[in-house]
């Protein structure tokens, strides 16, 4: 074979494994039975997840007077979490679009996970504003444009309204991306399985894909479609979500600076919280060939450019709050940073801005154990960062008569807890049950998968 | 067993470029109904087969176009025209406020009816039933190998020549795929009475949980529209006390804020024995009680307490308060006669409160001092 080898760029598949191999390993968690250090993972999420049901049913039979929220604080614990959630959901359409368009083949190994990711974080997100009602059972049918008894309609004015619309359309894109991208993996698997139920499984959900180029040729395009399209949507959605607090009047909130901050707040904590996750897969699979330290020095990168642009962010708060004359405005940002709520915007900034700035360091981005411990700060910072938007603007707004502390009770909590478990139980399950990598991507970006220049 | 239907010939191949150079070789001889399956999409192969690139963002762009449509459509009509509301004075039409929702439908019509165009209408998906499935050839093309397949409904088809080209390919494999006796006897199993007992088994679950929800689970605790909702309700027996009510009688012997009962009832001389001005004729209880006095005891007793008031006649004639009676009574005296009344007088003990009495007291005592200054009193 004649290899012009000049033109050949760095592979990001360690090794050139053989196509074979790349099918046995995605598919090992899939054909054998989990290990113990499974189950035990598994019974902590789903101990979490518990805790959080048994909240949950308390909040609903005695009301979410169980909850902190107060009479300023009316958004607190629940809005946090939401946004919270929804921001890690962004990693995910951010490396399987985003990165798509610019030709990033590092994407590939870890595009599957993070789609993944996305989906249950959306579905973890979801549950918080409708609980939030207080009466989800209504609400659900309430949010939505439908001819009603009081023949009045939603108000599509709204931007909660617009958010309803936003989440519900990323996740069904979401979802359709992912699918898309499975039923290639779900036909290899079809083909490779010896289990009769299994065969059954993956030829209904394989839609009996043959890999027919003539196939091909119409999937690539609907995938470039896709990609094109989920684009400019994940940026819509957390700019909508964001419009929940700008479009308001209160002061910290009423700023043109929330869409493009927020958007580079969501990438930021989602890339973390991807990093996080696939430094545990790659070592417990043995994927370290796939999910390569290469990538994971890419993912920091990104994690260092999104966390300066988000310490940028919090800055120019500062200098818009001044510059803008409002003195309201201005007690706000003063209160933020000094105030009772101090110690959040402390934790905030320390955990987003200052930590992050390890990255610089080729050594720390590519030192497993530091860069994990990063990420996790990065996690909680952000946390914070919808915290301290959320609570400090309520609590403090125009009148001083109606200021309060805002104080979370263990019910508040139990709900965070159970929203991580449901997040890791979903996580866990997916692990074991669908491919993680995506085989035919991966066998596309193998050193020698593509044909030589050479030849035409 | 009866004779087997050839599908078509089909070869495998190691690499990609062999492939490519395959699929560039069957092009170039003329033949149209052959495919090329590999596991993940090779660059130049649609190049190589002579297909003309994929024709499917036109119904991305009609779909996402009838999404954005839809959209404005649907709240124009329902905000402006079935039901407008002024809302924050924005108009009933107002195009910017639409902005995100007709984004976000554009993107969701566009993006799930490409894919189910692209699976139902391009690629006629799903097909379980296809001559490749579970074949030798499919095993290996989902993984590992790169497989041309010739079909023979091909006007050029040719067994032998067929063969022989691929040999000449230097393919590693080459296999006949057949149809399978059930592929070509298939017949759609939708009255099947398997499926068709499933179907009712499954409308007898969904509308019994429909049933049941909108009849019994919406009505119970807590989905009950907040039928209940742990407040007393009047006229209904309360679990809170046992005697059935949400409260209870006050203690025995309570007293209400501010309402101490008068120790000295029909006790006038106590009275005037125990009872000791608390306040001190400071400028600001004068004045209080000037105000008090002005507003309860003028209109009898006269503004200087001479008993020459506007009342005058009307009335048995208010007494003075100048009086060496009234000049000898002691503070707690005068404190019994607010309280109680005397003759015609009423009790004044709801008009004014404690300090009041008090204070009042003391502008009487200045007012009689007045009438009787000392010259002491001009310096």
């Amino acid at each position: 074979m004649s290899n012009n080898e000049f033109t050949q760029e760095l592979s990001v598949i360690e090794g050139k494994p053989s196509l074979r191999s790349l099918d046995e390993i995605i598919s090992k968690p899939l054909d054998t039975k989990p290990d113990k250090k499974y189950y035990i993972a598994l019974g902590v999420t789903l101990t979490m997840l518990t805790i959080g049901a048994v909240a949950l049913a308390y909040s609903f039979y005695y009301g979410i007077g169980l909850w902190g929220n107060n009479n300023p604080v009316g958004w607190a614990w629940p809005i946090v979490n939401f946004v919270f959630w929804i921001g890690i959901g962004h990693a995910g359409t951010l490396i399987s679009a985003i990165l798509f368009l610019f030709r990033q083949k590092w994407r590939t190994g870890i595009a599957r996970f993070a789609e993944g990711m996305t989906i249950f974080a959306v579905i973890t997100a979801m549950i918080f504003p409708i609980i939030h009602t207080g009466r989800p059972w209504v609400a659900a049918v309430y949010l939505l444009p439908y001819p009603s008894q009081h023949s009045l309609w939603v108000n599509f004015y709204s931007p909660l309204l617009w958010d309803v619309f936003a989440v519900s359309t990323y996740f069904t894109v979401s979802f359709t991306f992912w699918y898309v991208g499975l039923i290639p993996d779900f036909a290899s698997l079809r083909d490779r399985t010896k289990s009769k139920v299994k065969k059954i499984i993956y030829s209904i959900t394989s839609l009996g894909w043959r890999h027919s180029n003539r196939h091909w040729r119409h999937y690539e395009m609907v995938y470039l479609i896709l990609a094109g399209l989920a684009t400019p949507l994940v940026l819509s959605v957390h700019t909508v979500v964001s419009f929940d607090f700008a479009v308001a009047q209160l002061p910290g909130w009423h700023s043109t600076i929330f869409p493009p901050y927020f958007v580079a707040g969501a990438v930021f904590s989602g890339f973390a919280m991807v990093q996080n996750v696939l430094i545990f897969i790659r070592k417990i699979f043995n994927y370290e060939h796939i999910i390569t330290l290469d990538t994971l020095e890419k993912m920091n990168k990104i994690i260092l450019l999104t966390g300066s642009m988000v310490g940028y962010a919090y800055t120019m708060e500062f200098f818009i709050a001044w510059y803008s004359g409002v003195p309201t405005e201005m007690f706000t940002f003063v209160n933020r940073a000094f105030g009772d709520y101090s110690w959040a915007y402390w934790i905030m900034f320390s955990c987003n801005v200052f930590i992050p700035q390890l990255f610089w360091f080729k050594k720390i981005r590519r030192t497993i154990p530091i860069m994990f411990v990063i990420a996790v700060f990065v996690n909680v910072g952000m946390w914070f960062e919808r915290f301290v938007i959320t609570v400090t603007s309520l609590s403090r707004d125009f009148l001083p008569s109606s200021w309060a502390y805002f104080k979370p009770t263990i019910v508040d909590g139990a709900l965070l807890l159970g929203s991580f478990g449901l997040f890791f139980t979903l996580v866990l399950l997916f692990t074991k049950s669908l491919p993680v990598i995506s085989i035919a991507e991966v066998k596309g970006v193998v050193d020698g998968s593509q044909p030589s220049h050479g030849e035409h | 067993m009866s004779e087997k239907i050839l599908y078509s010939y089909s070869a495998l191949f190691d690499t990609p470029d062999k492939i490519i150079h395959a699929a560039k070789t069957v092009a170039e001889k003329g033949f149209k109904k052959f495919d090329v399956n590999t596991p993940y999409p090779v660059h130049g192969m649609d190049k190589a087969m002579k297909l003309t690139k994929s024709k499917i963002g036109w119904v991305t762009l009609v779909f996402g176009l009838t999404g954005t449509l839809t959209a404005v459509t649907m709240m124009g009509w329902m905000m402006a025209v079935d039901y407008p509301i002024v809302i924050g004075g924005k108009p009933y039409f107002g195009l910017p406020g639409f902005g995100p929702i007709m984004f976000e439908l554009s993107v969701l019509f566009g993006a799930v009816i490409t894919v189910v165009a692209l699976l139902m209408f391009f690629l006629k998906l799903p097909n379980n039933s296809h001559p490749v499935h579970d074949t030798e050839y499919m095993k290996n093309v989902s993984s590992d190998k790169y497989g041309i397949l010739i079909e023979a409904t091909d006007p050029k088809f040719n067994k032998n020549e067929v063969e022989a080209l691929f040999q000449e390919l230097g393919a590693e494999k080459i296999l006949p795929i057949y149809f399978d006796e059930e592929e070509i006897s298939f017949k759609p199993k939708i009255f099947d009475k398997k499926f068709i007992g499933f179907l009712v088994i499954v409308a007898a679950i969904t509308s019994l949980s429909v049933y049941g929800t909108m009849n019994k689970v919406l009505y119970m605790i807590p989905f009950s529209w907040m039928s209940e909702q742990g407040k007393s309700i009047p006229q209904e027996t309360s679990k809170v006390f046992k005697n059935g009510s949400d409260m209870l009688p006050p203690v025995k012997g309570t007293v209400a804020r501010g309402y101490l009962p008068y120790r000295f009832k029909g006790q006038p001389d106590k009275a005037a024995e125990l009872l000791v001005n608390p306040l001190l004729p400071t400028e600001e209880n004068l004045a209080l009680g000037k105000t008090k006095f002005n507003i309860y005891c003028s209109p009898c007793h006269g503004y200087l307490a001479d008993g020459k008031s506007r009342l005058n006649g009307n009335f048995p004639a208010p007494p003075t308060l100048h009086s060496n009676k009234v000049r000898n009574w002691t503070d707690g005296r005068i404190y019994h006669v607010i309280m109680e009344g005397q003759n015609v007088m009423p009790s004044y003990a709801h008009q004014l409160s404690e300090k009041e009495r008090w204070a009042v007291i003391n502008y009487i005592r200045v007012l009689q001092r007045s009438f009787n200054a000392k010259e002491s009193d001009l310096l």
